[in-house]
């Protein structure tokens, strides 16, 4: 290897692991055969979840376990708990793009609820539903 | 074949600046920098695609929010057992992808080529259930927008193999990889053997995982008939129990409807003479079509990263079974590693958003 290797060797330490340029942070087989098994035990939380009636609340209640077990996933199977920070902020960034994306698309949905016809059955049906057919001409 | 791990005097051009190993790029100082450089670069690359799907669960929002009662009605067309079969079968692959990434940073190359056989295998199967899965669902005219066919009691099922025509590839490959192994047994190449062993399983895979698909669908339809009869009996009991034969129920027409409108959005299938029932509105293109379009969309987008995912899985055993990989370079198992947990990641919240809708 070539001589600037040596800034490098400094850099490692700074995210504290290996030295003279070993930079592998093999996972330990028990702590992958944890992750695992608790991803299996959220799994069949959800399932069991979804037997109850909990009205709104099941999308919520769904997806906060889908959320802890795309958390374990991406802290321990994909190393990010060890990584640099860089990768993370990276990862989280694109993440509050998403919240924002559907953030706005949801409350534009709900703003316009009014002026919307999503069920063509409306149209058709000549239900109460009048109020839209006129709006939408 | 500890070659690649000594400097590579064959490359005599590089030479002229510097000494450096074949698996370390002239462009890069150290290792280091060079598995840094392509993990920052992997993880650009999995915050596109978190946006690519994002569109699609976007989709599934609005229209969700807006028609709850179609993902109600919709949602009962879908086998759980099926999706969480194929949701542990995903978390193994994962479990097995990150148990690769361990083994090529200790060198072992053995378990290596195992755990990505293993991960190949389980995304294999995963697409054998998936098929199952697609077929059922096309054999009684589940089909996205225009094309969905309205869920008419005791309506005649399509007779297309569809399950055949899915299975044609893979039973191509699997032809393929069988006679690649015996030429690997003929020329006794032990890297060919390293290889070829993994395809082979994997191959199979498919097969298992359409096994298992059909015994797991077939035992659903059993329980179907049986909470038919149940409901039959005791109709009212329907509207307290909750989840399974509730949701699996299929009402005979004799049943009111109207007095359950509960229960009416978990039936199967509707009763030709029920027209103003709260499903006539939902069973349709507009409706439970649009439902379907959004369901292959996202299903059918995953199983294509399932696809490419096997791809690189079989280029990384290809490269293992040349021992190319140690402590210092193991950059494409673990980048495959973040990509393939990325794919099990979409699923683990297009299971529940899909199957356990109640």
């Amino acid at each position: 290897m070539s001589a600037p290797s040596a800034d490098h060797t400094n850099d490692s330490h700074d995210h504290g692991h290996g030295h003279d340029g070993e930079f592998s942070h093999p996972m330990p087989v028990w702590m992958l055969l944890s992750v695992f098994f608790a991803l299996l035990l959220l799994t069949v939380a959800t399932v069991y979840q979804s037997t109850f009636s909990l009205g709104n609340l099941e999308v919520w209640m769904s997806l906060t376990i889908a959320t802890v077990k795309a958390g374990l996933v991406i802290a321990f199977f994909m190393h990010l708990l060890w990584d640099k920070p860089l990768n993370a902020i990276i990862i989280f960034s694109s993440l509050i793009f998403v919240a924002l994306f559907l953030g706005f698309t949801m409350m534009d949905a709900q703003g316009y609820r009014e002026n919307l016809i999503m069920n063509p059955t409306l149209l058709e049906d000549s239900q109460p539903a009048a109020v839209n057919v006129e709006l939408s001409k | 074949m500890t070659t690649a791990v000594a400097p590579a005097p064959a490359d005599q051009e590089h030479d002229a600046h510097h000494e450096h190993p074949a698996w370390l790029a002239h462009h890069f100082d150290d290792a280091e920098q060079q598995f840094d450089a392509g993990k920052l670069g992997m993880w650009i690359f999995l915050v596109t695609e978190v946006l690519f799907f994002s569109g699609m669960f976007c989709a599934y929002a609005l229209y969700r929010n807006r028609n709850p009662e179609v993902f109600e009605f919709c949602s009962t067309f879908l086998n759980e057992k099926l999706g969480a079969i194929n949701t542990g079968v995903l978390l193994f692959s994962s479990l097995t992808m990150a148990w690769a990434v361990r083994a090529s940073q200790l060198k072992q190359t053995k378990t290596l080529i195992g755990m990505l056989g293993a991960t190949l295998g389980c995304a294999a199967m995963f697409l054998g259930v998936k098929a199952v899965e697609y077929s059922h669902k096309w054999s009684i005219g589940l089909f996205p927008g225009k094309f969905y066919v309205s869920q008419i009691e005791g309506a005649p099922h399509s007779t297309v193999p569809y399950l055949w025509y899915l299975s044609i590839p893979a039973l191509i490959l699997l032809v393929g990889f069988v006679l690649y192994y015996v030429y690997a047994f003929v020329a006794a190449s032990k890297f060919h053997l390293r290889v070829a062993g993994p395809l082979v399983v994997a191959a199979l895979c498919f097969f298992g995982g359409v096994k298992l698909g059909q015994i797991l669908e077939a035992e659903e339809s059993h329980g179907d008939s049986h909470a038919a009869a149940g409901s039959n009996a005791h109709g009212h009991e329907h509207s307290d129990h909750d989840g399974h034969d509730h949701a699996k129920a299929a009402l005979a027409p004799t049943v009111n409807l109207l007095g359950e409108p509960e229960t009416v959005l978990h039936d199967v299938a509707v009763s030709p003479a029920e027209t103003n029932t709260p499903d006539s509105n939902v069973n349709q293109k507009g409706m439970a079509g649009l439902f379907f379009s959004i369901y292959y969309c996202m299903t059918g987008v995953h199983a294509f990263h399932i696809l490419g995912g096997m791809a690189v899985i079989t280029w990384l055993i290809v490269k293992s079974a040349r021992h190319e990989f140690h402590s210092k370079y193991f950059g494409p198992v673990d980048n495959v590693g973040l990509y393939w947990h990325l794919v099990d990641f979409i699923w683990i919240y297009l299971f529940p958003l899909l199957y356990l809708i109640t």
